[in-house]
């Protein structure tokens, strides 16, 4: 209601022709194509029973089992009874879940906030000016590690990380050393950084687009030196980029299971991230409850870090 | 106003989820004249068991022994029977995992082979029922082949008192030795430890040779129940008692104590390797390395024997065998220390074949179990090799044959210990995995003690946990 007095005030100061345009425009805006109320609920109908089947139904489903004491076998499976609250609160008195929220901030810090941020914008910054065909080449070898298939380049990491004649301990000359053993957290933050560069670095490369070039003409001019351009003259242009490609690859990185495929969350839950744990309680452990009610406190700490983004994204605007 | 449309939707949404969640669980229905007369069946087989890779033998003998033979006997019945098998070469508990979640969901092949430990956990949660129910009573009580199979062997199959399937066999836990290593460090051929002490002196001369670990003893979370059954409860009951006593499970008792002892002693002492027991690979690597004579001493069971260092089919072949490894009994802690007050002791377990209760035809499902446990389907599954097998009347042929076999049915066999067939045995485990664990990455074993005895209690109650 409130919104439809300044409007009214505007059309008296608008001349009789182009008030019926706007009568016009303003039905447009509320049905841009003229299906009308029922064909538009009829089209957009599939895609939210879709999203209503598997996402809501499923998010519901999880929060509905971790208030029950389910269990993948024994006689909890067969009757499972609803303990309310019990499996949060033993969640948050759980040494393991903690360990894992810790390893699951350190991934994300670790290979997300910097390694693929900074990796991903050095690349993008530094192909700028290249030959088209070494950047071409520099791009494809990027990409081509974020598309291969997770198991495929879980082979070949282990071929590289093996303890006996793994491809790094040869180069290093360091036969014997059992990097995803010895140093899981490390391997794995080198990992999901080479990993995930690729979705940065071009973003990136097309947020450098936008940024005009008589700036960075004008920087050149006044001798600022490659940091004092960035920090200065880019950073301001691509600030949104960068709280975008920040949000999303946090949340990916800390809802990502490959860290399974490499060293299952041992040594001794060593690397154990917050998806590895639930996918390890839930059907290692066959505590399907308790599981679930982690899931959901994992959704809780995504939103979370969405809102935090979100906010600061806004702050900008 | 926003918010309240969001509430006023996110209400029923709930209602609908709670009110489908009363369709957690399981609810049994029993109709055991399930198409007993069909004429055209399917029946699929499942086993941790795959052509080239783990137990490739008994894949070979399912594919190319049980389905056309059977197939081939039914048509004679006017049956046109179609028998497929659903081959698995995963670690033991993915493979428990993958079944469970079979089981689960309703599906799965009709008849199942499975470890008998996971038994009663199966059973307590409805995804399993007895033979009896399943398939009827008096079918399964006319079976001939029950007077072959001992009471021990047929314990494996049984939760509660109740037959819930065939095992497949048994196999006992001895000490294994390179004796080409032994030689070099200069120790005897005929080795037979008498304690505990006896066998870590042996690690302290092996030590003296280059590139070799002297002693692997099973540890940690990623081995899982190999840790249990090639670790904690072989040196477990050489301290005198099992894990399970007087409807007790033991907590962070004096003789818990004195095993994490023993793997402090073997992991920081350089007698044993830590990382191995790390690593997501860690048993398959130890049989590896043994193969390579890169270890001095290992405790495992006729498994090691038969499938993986066996000189032509084992996923670890060691062409000399027959010469180069050699085995001991398992000492108590100090002789006479064991359990019963034995000199030496083993553990021993067996998988077990169940049929489904999901399955669309029980009564044919059943008689192909009864097909694939008969003397002459054993004898097939064998293949001239030796094993353990269920059928006392089979093994009384092969065994002979076979030095190491007939040692474990001679002299581990009368002395061995099961695990007990209770349905918190899985968590107990975890738990000793865990505790084995924490000493090799270096925590005291009082520490270990401590936390195992917290996580018993969370897992079974105060009430069952003994000591501490």
């Amino acid at each position: 209601m409130p919104a439809a007095e300044p409007e009214v005030v505007l059309e008296r100061e608008v001349p009789a022709p182009q008030r019926n345009r706007r009568a016009g425009s303003r039905a447009a805006a509320t049905d841009a194509a003229g299906l009308g109320r029922a064909r538009a609920v009829g089209f957009v109908a599939p895609a939210l029973v879709l999203i209503g089947v598997f996402l809501v139904f499923p998010a519901l489903w999880t929060i509905y089992i971790g208030v029950t004491d389910y269990q993948l076998t024994g006689a909890a499976a067969a009757a499972p009874k609803v303990v309310g609250l019990a499996n949060f609160l033993s969640a948050l008195n759980d040494g393991l879940f903690h360990n894992a929220v810790w390893l699951t901030v350190l991934f994300v810090l670790g290979s997300a906030v910097i390694g693929q941020n900074l990796l991903g914008f050095a690349l993008a910054w530094l192909l700028r000016g290249v030959r088209p065909w070494l950047r071409r080449t520099v791009e494809s070898m990027v990409l081509l590690s974020w598309i291969l298939p997770s198991t495929v380049v879980a082979y070949l990491w282990f071929a590289v990380l093996d303890r006996n004649g793994g491809t790094l301990n040869a180069l290093l000359g360091t036969p014997g050393t059992a990097w995803l053993v010895t140093y899981p957290m490390a391997s794995l933050i080198v990992f999901n950084t080479w990993r995930g560069t690729a979705f940065s670095m071009l973003l990136y490369t097309s947020a450098l687009a936008a940024v005009p070039p008589s700036q960075l003409e004008t920087a050149r001019l006044v001798g600022a030196s490659g940091w004092q351009t960035v920090r200065d003259v880019v950073f301001p242009h691509i600030r949104g980029h960068v709280l975008t490609n920040t949000l999303l690859i946090s949340l990916w990185t800390a809802n990502d299971f490959t860290p399974f495929l490499l060293t299952a969350g041992g040594p001794n839950h060593a690397s154990e991230t917050l998806p590895v744990f639930i996918y390890r309680q839930a059907l290692e452990g066959g505590q399907l409850g308790y599981a679930s009610a982690v899931s959901l406190l994992l959704l809780l700490g995504n939103l979370l870090v969405a809102l935090v983004y979100l906010r600061l994204l806004r702050r900008r605007g | 106003m926003r918010r309240r449309t969001a509430l006023a939707r996110l209400v029923p949404a709930l209602l609908v989820g709670g009110l489908l969640g009363g369709c957690l669980g399981q609810t049994p229905n029993a109709d055991n004249k399930n198409n007993a007369d069909a004429k055209d069946i399917t029946l699929t087989i499942v086993a941790n068991s795959v052509a080239g890779g783990k137990n490739a033998a008994g894949a070979a003998w399912i594919t190319d022994w049980v389905i056309p033979k059977f197939t081939e006997a039914e048509k004679a019945k006017g049956v046109n029977a179609t028998v497929k098998f659903e081959a698995n070469g995963a670690a033991d508990e993915d493979y428990k995992t993958k079944i469970a979640l079979d089981f689960k969901t309703g599906g799965g092949g009709d008849i199942v082979e499975l470890d008998g430990i996971w038994l009663g956990e199966f059973a307590q949660a409805g995804q399993l029922r007895p033979l009896d129910d399943v398939v009827g009573k008096d079918t399964v009580s006319a079976w001939d082949g029950w007077s072959q199979i001992p009471d021990a062997v047929q314990a494996l199959g049984n939760f509660q008192g109740k037959r819930y399937g065939i095992p497949i066999g048994t196999d006992g836990r001895v000490l294994y030795f390179n004796k080409k290593l032994f030689a070099q460090a200069g120790l005897p051929s005929d080795w037979q430890p008498k304690s505990w002490d006896e066998v870590l002196a042996a690690g302290q001369s092996l030590k003296q040779l280059a590139g070799v670990t002297p002693i692997q003893l099973n540890a940690g979370t990623a081995m899982g129940e190999a840790t249990a059954m090639q670790g904690v409860l072989p040196a477990l009951v050489g301290t005198g008692k099992p894990i399970y006593a007087d409807g007790k499970w033991q907590g962070a008792t004096q003789n818990v104590k004195q095993v994490l002892d023993l793997y402090r002693r073997i992991y920081s002492g350089g007698l044993g390797d830590p990382l191995l027991q790390q690593e997501a690979k860690g048993r398959d690597r130890s049989f590896a390395e043994f193969a390579d004579n890169k270890i001095g001493i290992l405790l495992e069971s006729d498994y090691l024997w038969r499938s993986v260092v066996e000189p032509t089919k084992g996923v670890a072949k060691m062409a000399d065998r027959d010469t180069a490894v050699g085995w001991a009994l398992i000492p108590a802690m100090r002789p006479g220390g064991g359990v019963n007050n034995q000199n030496f002791v083993s553990m021993s377990g067996g998988a077990v074949r169940v049929i489904n209760p999901n399955s669309k035809y029980p009564k044919q499902a059943w008689d192909l179990m009864q097909f694939m446990n008969s003397a002459e389907a054993t004898r097939a599954r064998l293949g001239g090799a030796a094993q353990i097998t269920q059928r006392s009347d089979v093994n009384n042929q092969v065994l002979a044959g076979d030095p190491m076999l007939s040692f474990v049915a001679r002299s581990v066999l009368p002395i061995t210990q099961y695990r007990p067939g209770l349905a918190d045995y899985p968590k107990v485990s975890a738990a000793l995995q865990q505790a084995t664990a924490d000493v090799v990455s270096g925590k005291s074993p009082d520490e270990a003690a401590a936390a195992y005895q917290q996580a018993l209690v969370k897992a079974v109650g105060e009430g069952s946990v003994a000591g501490g």
